[in-house]
């Protein structure tokens, strides 16, 4: 098994972010997470931007495209949004960015909680397989994986991406 | 061999929730994670979220109720389902259709799940039996027989307020004889591990079988109501009554009415439950149910997300879909 260190790459993200929020001219923007993995790398911008905001967090089960083949995630979690997004800079981070319909649930959500002034998004790790025009703002690494090899966040202490394969 | 219990699929998931008899502790937990992660939508500008689009829920309620079809109804429409309210007193069986045809109808309708309410016990169980096998049932309270989405709701409070099930003291007073809620909130706190639940109630009112639900029994309120934590009052079922089960109202007031003596005999952090309507002054005293223990309201907001979480387990069920959901 494959286990990828995500330190360096979060300081580059974060400082890529720091950038944007600049160039954007983004007033106090607000940071969320995507359950599970999204929120962990989230805490980690989140520290090292040093945002007034509190944190928020999404669980996207129910906007899944998918209920009517798989049902009710178990482990849904309730989403946090502890702030009104409304006219609100909205960063949106997400560990693995790959067919793209995790942030269009993600969206969709965010909307039924108001209507932001912008959505940024942020990966730790982009793959080829987008089935959606989505893309990512900032982006922490890209890898290179066959259809059959699955990226997976380890955490929340110490964040490590591992690469598993099917049989 | 067991008898199959056909509230389950093969695949061992809720199809129907008729009864929390015979489900296990695992299925209950599920329901009452599933509904924490609900309550968030109510904190959303457009309170809906879209899980059950497309799909259509009818409320068959054969008997009065606000409280439950408003709640089920409104867990529909935050689930983006469409819903349907089939009022029966003004409906064909009152042209002498019956219930079975009525129920074909809607099944050509392309209704995907029914809520049923019904004076007679069984009848959800009946109707489970007869629909076609990709429509749901929901038990919204078949005659004194189980109301299990409102048993539910109240371990839902209860897990709110008091964290885990094992250590507590659970008292359940009042009318127990013709109350289906007090049966499914009994097998409800027993599979989850509530280890001393009492019944309180006049000799009248609770049937001789109750003690084989593993409770204990008290007919001396004072006794029976001494360091519970949670006190669940029942109503008392005039509607219900026949024969002389009672002396009177005033009586009863006295005797088993939840008056602030009374409570103060509970654990001081105590919370009162009911699952409403409540009789104020006859088995509650208004101060009661408008005091600081009183969880009453916070019960019908639970009964949302709760009934949220019951109708999406159940339309989300993954068994057969592999197969191809559109057969």
């Amino acid at each position: 098994m494959n286990h990828i260190e995500t330190e360096q790459c979060l300081a580059q993200m974060a400082s890529e972010l720091k950038a944007l929020i600049q160039q954007r001219g983004m007033q106090s923007p607000l940071m969320i997470g995507i359950h599970t993995g999204g929120v962990w790398v989230a805490e980690k911008l989140y520290e090292k931007l040093q945002l007034s905001d509190p944190l928020g967090s999404l669980d996207i089960s129910f906007y899944r495209d998918d209920f009517t083949r798989i049902g009710l995630h178990p482990e849904v979690k309730p989403s946090n949004l502890p702030i009104t997004v409304e006219d609100r800079h909205i960063i949106l981070v997400d560990d693995v960015l790959h067919t793209g319909r995790t942030i269009r649930a993600a969206l969709n959500e965010i909307f039924d909680y108001g209507r932001p002034a912008s959505i940024s998004l942020a990966v730790l790790v982009e793959r080829d397989g987008r089935e959606l025009p989505i893309e990512a703002n900032v982006v922490g690494q890209h890898v290179e994986l066959s259809a059959n090899q699955h990226i997976k966040l380890e955490g929340p202490e110490r964040l490590q991406l591992v690469v598993q394969e099917d049989e | 061999m067991k008898r199959h219990n056909i509230q389950l699929n093969e695949a061992g998931e809720l199809h129907h929730f008729l009864d929390v008899e015979g489900l296990k502790r695992e299925l209950l937990v599920n329901i009452l994670d599933a509904a924490e992660s609900f309550t968030s939508v109510k904190a959303q500008q457009v309170k809906k979220v879209p899980l059950l689009r497309g799909k259509a829920i009818v409320n068959l309620f054969f008997e009065p109720s606000t409280r439950t079809r408003n709640t089920f109804e409104l867990a529909a429409k935050r689930l983006s389902a469409d819903t349907l309210n089939v009022n029966i007193s003004t409906s064909a069986t009152s042209k002498g259709e019956t219930l079975l045809d009525m129920l074909n109808n809607l099944e050509a309708m392309h209704c995907d799940m029914f809520v049923v309410r019904h004076a007679q016990s069984g009848a959800a169980h009946f109707i489970a039996q007869h629909v076609a096998p990709h429509i749901s049932v929901i038990n919204a309270g078949d005659g004194s027989h189980a109301h299990p989405t409102q048993a539910m709701l109240d371990m839902f409070t209860i897990r709110r307020h008091k964290g885990a099930f094992a250590d507590l003291k659970v008292a359940i007073v009042g009318d127990i004889l013709h109350s289906r809620v007090a049966r499914s909130q009994i097998h409800a706190l027993t599979t989850l591990g509530v280890t001393e639940v009492r019944v309180i109630g006049p000799k009248t009112l609770i049937p001789d079988d109750t003690a084989s639900l593993g409770v204990h029994i008290y007919h001396d309120i004072w006794e029976g109501l001494r360091d519970v934590d949670v006190v669940i009052m029942l109503r008392l079922q005039k509607e219900r009554m026949s024969g002389a089960l009672l002396p009177s109202e005033h009586e009863y007031f006295k005797l088993y009415g939840l008056s602030p003596e009374k409570l103060a005999i509970a654990k001081p952090d105590a919370i009162v439950m009911h699952p409403g309507p409540i009789n104020r002054g006859v088995e509650i005293s208004s101060e009661v149910a408008d005091g600081p223990q009183s969880v009453i309201l916070e019960q019908v907001s639970n009964g949302i997300a709760v009934r949220m979480a019951v109708m999406s387990i159940l339309m989300g069920q993954t068994f057969g879909k592999e197969k191809g959901a559109s057969e």
